[in-house]
């Protein structure tokens, strides 16, 4: 028990603490991709304390689900981050409800979120609820149907044994489904966490944007739990691929020399995963709103092909 | 008088439930009384599946009858034809032959028809109540059939008997049962493309009612499905299940794509209703395709999924219908663009209504994402069978799953955010004021119910377990678990709500508690919403729910066939200039235009070609009768 719990705080400090370092990275190098010395890597920390410390406007026109949402956030990418195998094969709370559970949690996520963007009253908020509920709706089947592709050839549901499993016996990813699995799952990454070519999220060009537009009316402390959280999800996302369709690395015992070693794979693992990112996004150019949804359907369309090719050849 | 006719209600709810509950826990129990009914008298008997339905019955009326005792006089003045309509919807679950299930079903249906018809000077309700008496007896026609033929083939009008004597018959009549009797229940539970009265009939009943009947009375059609393709008929070939499956899969799809596009607020919530039944479709047909495959414990699992979710979604849209009931009174419309700010006016009703939002939207830790769950792990199970067009079946419907709970959650945030955030859009929704205590405790024990029934799955889950159990005969326990988590499907999968909620719980208070340690927060200010430099910010410049929908339209463009009508008058001197806009959106069902405008054309083309015999001359008819008798000597 004591042990888990040691785990579980340990866990939460990696990602925690880790989200906005990986985030920090992945502006460096795109602004070396394109050119620019751009920002430290650590400047995610110094923006998040500052606002920290800044002064809350909230709208006279919001309510009570405004003030909650940056808190609701915040409490569910926590929650999730104990449920995804971060760098122990056995994260804490992989009894509580495995990858539905993951998924579901991110929609609440959403959901208060969107609700906030609504509350203000304003234009900008109602148009990047809209569109970020769309997102997340369409997104939603490509997510489930990819992981259960996966989980289907590893003969379980619970995260951290398909990494198992597919750590042990590395021949069953060597599959063209496996492959076709990443691809959806990275492109339901990008849409969810709202990178390029979904959403920009260096953009502050209203009619064009999707999660800035919902957030804009945040400030303050409140801003910081939000853009904190955001980096939370985009860690979370990145990890979940890193293990899940690279799964070497993660430890079973929770000794501190073992762990360390899981750490430094992890980060290895991110740091490529990162650079892709960065030249995908230095590459490609935002998409029109309105393909998005020809995107998401095609990442939906890879999903199920690699279920169905799972299921063929069994 | 209202309040003794509906406090009369409330107790027969209580004693519904009570009486349930123990034939849940295995009572039983049976009247009998012979000369009472024709054709084999009244026949009631408890058993563990009727028991569940009965407590479900009863534990929806208890809230709807107390909200319906604070309802205003034209909206709770048929109170009698109420209390009709709840015990009649006992008698269904508990009826054990042909008749006496006949005569529950059609007095059901004839109070909850002239409940619907309670605004008699509406066109559109007058015409809602004749659609769904139109539908409802199309449904009881081929439930006769079904029955009466059951009947002639075993030789006995009793359930009962049906169980012993149906597995010998010729699997053609069995299947031919089936049809008939699952198209009757199929229509009652709203299945596409069956539901064309549900969103008709539910908005136009008093709130209370449309609770009753969403939350509850088309849950009486899931029980016949159940019945038929679980119990009476004995084990069924697997496209039973299939077909079940995939109406299912339609239904909660379409269901909540429609709902999406829908601004009036309790037809939103009657698409819902659509869309839910399709859900517990998913698990009851994942149910009979395991049965047929011979997997009992794996049937169990889907049938517990169905049951749980059944309870569930009688929790919360009985929630949202008198939540929705509430916003109605106060704002006096139906329509979502004249709502808003109401969480400022009334933040009871708003915060049940967020609740049950939530609770619908499948959201962790409420009661919704248990079941949703409960069936997304029954229909994974398909790594069991081996027929690659069935895994190819439950594969689509894990697909349809995901995209819905998806699709509800955009749709509760307009509901919720576009009825009670922001500013309000009109006059009326400015001055609303909070619904009568009444209303508010049958929302709060509606709110307690979603949430309990989320956190408590290692306990209902045993309880609905055993009720499956009874019906599949000698199944084995699907889940097994302590208190804290559930295990299904032999260690397939785990579940733990109250680790979920104690999780969210401790990370939501130690970051806020540990914000004000590490950096204490400077003041708040409030001020107006950020304008882009404009000077007055009006609820004129909010977003709408027909904007908000409007990326759904463009994806789904293909379903719902928009028709859009722009009309711009310029100011003659200037095009910069705009005097007038108009904007026109319409959707249209292709249910509507492709199955039942046809199937109505040919039927009055039908009724036309015979108006040429209705001369109207005696003479004539008594030609009829003798061609008829000679005919009917001629063919025997």
């Amino acid at each position: 028990m004591i042990v888990e719990a040691g785990v579980a705080i340990v866990q939460l400090m990696v990602v925690g603490l880790g989200a906005p370092l990986l985030l920090g990275m992945l502006r460096t190098v795109k602004a070396r991709l394109v050119g620019r010395r751009g920002p430290r890597p650590w400047q995610p920390y110094a923006d998040l304390w500052k606002l920290l410390g800044k002064e809350v406007v909230v709208s006279t026109t919001s309510s009570w689900v405004f003030r909650a949402t940056p808190y609701v956030l915040v409490a569910t990418v926590l929650v999730a981050a104990l449920i995804v195998p971060v760098f122990v094969a056995h994260p804490p709370l992989a009894f509580a409800g495995n990858i539905i559970l993951l998924v579901y949690l991110f929609m609440l996520a959403t959901f208060f979120l969107a609700l906030a963007g609504l509350d203000a009253g304003s234009a900008f908020g109602g148009m990047g609820a809209s569109r970020e509920v769309a997102v997340a709706a369409l997104a939603e089947p490509t997510i489930i149907v990819a992981v259960f592709a996966l989980a289907l050839r590893a003969d379980t549901i619970d995260l951290g044994r398909v990494v198992e499993r597919f750590g042990h016996e590395p021949w069953l990813a060597a599959n063209p489904a496996h492959l076709l699995a990443f691809a959806a799952f990275f492109i339901v990454m990008l849409a969810e966490t709202g990178r390029l070519p979904v959403d920009n999220p260096a953009t502050h060009l209203e009619l064009t944007m999707i999660h800035e537009a919902m957030v804009l009316e945040y400030s303050g402390r409140y801003l910081a739990l939000v853009e904190w959280a955001g980096a939370i999800k985009f860690f979370l996302f990145m990890t979940l691929l890193a293990n899940l369709f690279f799964p070497w690395g993660l430890t079973s015992s929770v000794g501190p020399g073992a762990m360390l070693l899981a750490l430094v794979a992890l980060g290895g693992k991110l740091a490529v995963l990162t650079g892709a990112v960065a030249v995908l996004e230095t590459s490609v150019a935002k998409l029109r709103l309105f393909r998005v949804p020809e995107l998401l359907a095609g990442s939906f369309a890879l999903a199920f092909l690699s279920l169905m090719a799972v299921i063929l050849v069994q | 008088m209202n309040g003794l006719v509906y406090g009369l209600a409330a107790f027969v709810g209580i004693v519904a439930t009570a009486l349930g509950c123990y034939g849940m826990v295995g009572g039983t129990g049976a009247v009998r009384l012979a000369w009472l009914v024709p054709l084999g008298g009244l026949d009631l008997t408890l058993d563990s599946l009727g028991a569940f339905f009965l407590a479900l019955i009863g534990f929806a009326a208890v809230p709807t009858s107390i909200y319906a005792m604070a309802a205003p006089p034209d909206e709770s003045k048929a109170r009698f034809t109420f209390l009709g309509f709840v015990l009649s919807m006992c008698l269904v679950p508990l009826a054990a032959n042909t008749m006496t299930f006949v005569i529950a079903w059609e007095l059901m249906s004839i109070t909850s028809y002239f409940l619907v018809l309670q605004d008699r000077e509406s066109r559109s309700s007058v015409y809602a109540g004749w659609v769904y008496a139109v539908m409802t007896h199309a449904g009881l026609a081929c439930l006769l059939a079904g029955m009466l033929l059951l009947g002639a083939w075993t030789g006995s009008p009793r359930f009962e008997d049906w169980r012993a004597a149906a597995p010998a018959l010729a699997s053609g009549a069995r299947s031919g049962a089936f049809i008939l009797l699952a198209l009757g229940f199929a229509g009652k539970a709203g299945v596409i493309p069956l539901h064309v009265w549900l969103p008709l009939a539910h908005p136009a009943a008093p709130s209370h009612v449309s609770a009753l009947m969403s939350g509850v009375m088309i849950k009486l059609g899931v029980y016949g499905l159940a019945r038929v393709s679980l119990d009476w008929l004995g084990i069924g070939p697997a496209w039973w299940g299939l077909t079940i499956l995939i109406a299912g899969a339609a239904s909660s799809v379409i269901g909540v794509l429609y709902a999406l596009v829908d601004h009036d607020l309790k037809r939103l919530l009657a698409f819902h209703s659509i869309e839910n039944v399709g859900i517990i479709l998913l698990g009851l047909g994942s149910s009979v395709v395991f049965q047929a495959a011979g997997q009992p414990t794996l049937a169990l699992l889907g049938l517990t999924a169905a049951l749980y979710h059944t309870v569930n979604h009688a929790a919360f849209k009985a929630l949202l219908f008198l939540g929705a009931g509430a916003v109605v009174h106060a704002t006096g419309t139906r329509n979502m663009e004249a709502m808003g700010g109401l969480i400022k006016r009334m933040p009871w009703t708003a915060a049940c209504f967020l609740v049950g939002s939530a609770a619908i939207a499948a959201l962790p830790p409420l009661n919704g994402f248990v079941s949703e769950w409960l069936t997304f792990v029954a229909l994974f199970q398909n790594r069991h069978l081996s027929s690659i067009g069935l895994n190819l079946v439950f594969v689509l419907g894990i697909a349809s799953l995901a995209l819905t709970g998806g699709l509800a959650m955009a749709c509760f945030v307009k509901a919720f955010g576009i009825t009670f955030l922001a500013l309000p859009r009109s006059d009326a929704a400015a001055s609303a004021v909070e619904a009568p205590v009444a209303t508010r405790l049958a929302m709060v024990m509606l709110a307690a119910a979603c949430v309990g029934l989320g956190l408590g799955p290692t306990v209902i889950v045993p309880a609905l377990g055993a009720v499956g159990a009874s019906v599949l005969e000698r199944a084995a326990p699907a889940m097994v678990g302590d208190w804290l988590t559930l295990e299904v499907a032999g260690g397939y999968a785990s579940l733990s709500a109250l680790a979920i909620a104690i999780a969210l719980g401790a990370a939501f208070i130690v970051p806020m508690a540990a914000l004000r340690l590490v950096r204490a927060p400077h003041r708040t200010r409030d001020y107006e919403t950020w304008g882009c430099g404009r000077i007055v910010q009006t609820a004129r410049m909010e977003y709408t729910a027909t904007a908000f929908a409007s990326p759904f339209k463009r994806v789904f463009d293909f379903f719902y066939r928009t028709t859009t009508r722009l009309d711009i008058e310029f100011h003659p001197q200037s095009r910069f200039f705009v005097q007038r806009i108009e904007y026109e959106n319409h959707t249209s069902s292709i249910f509507h235009d492709w199955l039942y405008r046809p199937a109505l054309e040919l039927l009055r083309a039908g009724a036309r070609a015979a108006g040429g015999l209705q001369s109207g001359s005696a003479n004539l008819y008594l030609a009829y009768i003798l061609a008829a008798l000679l005919l009917m000597l001629v063919l025997t």
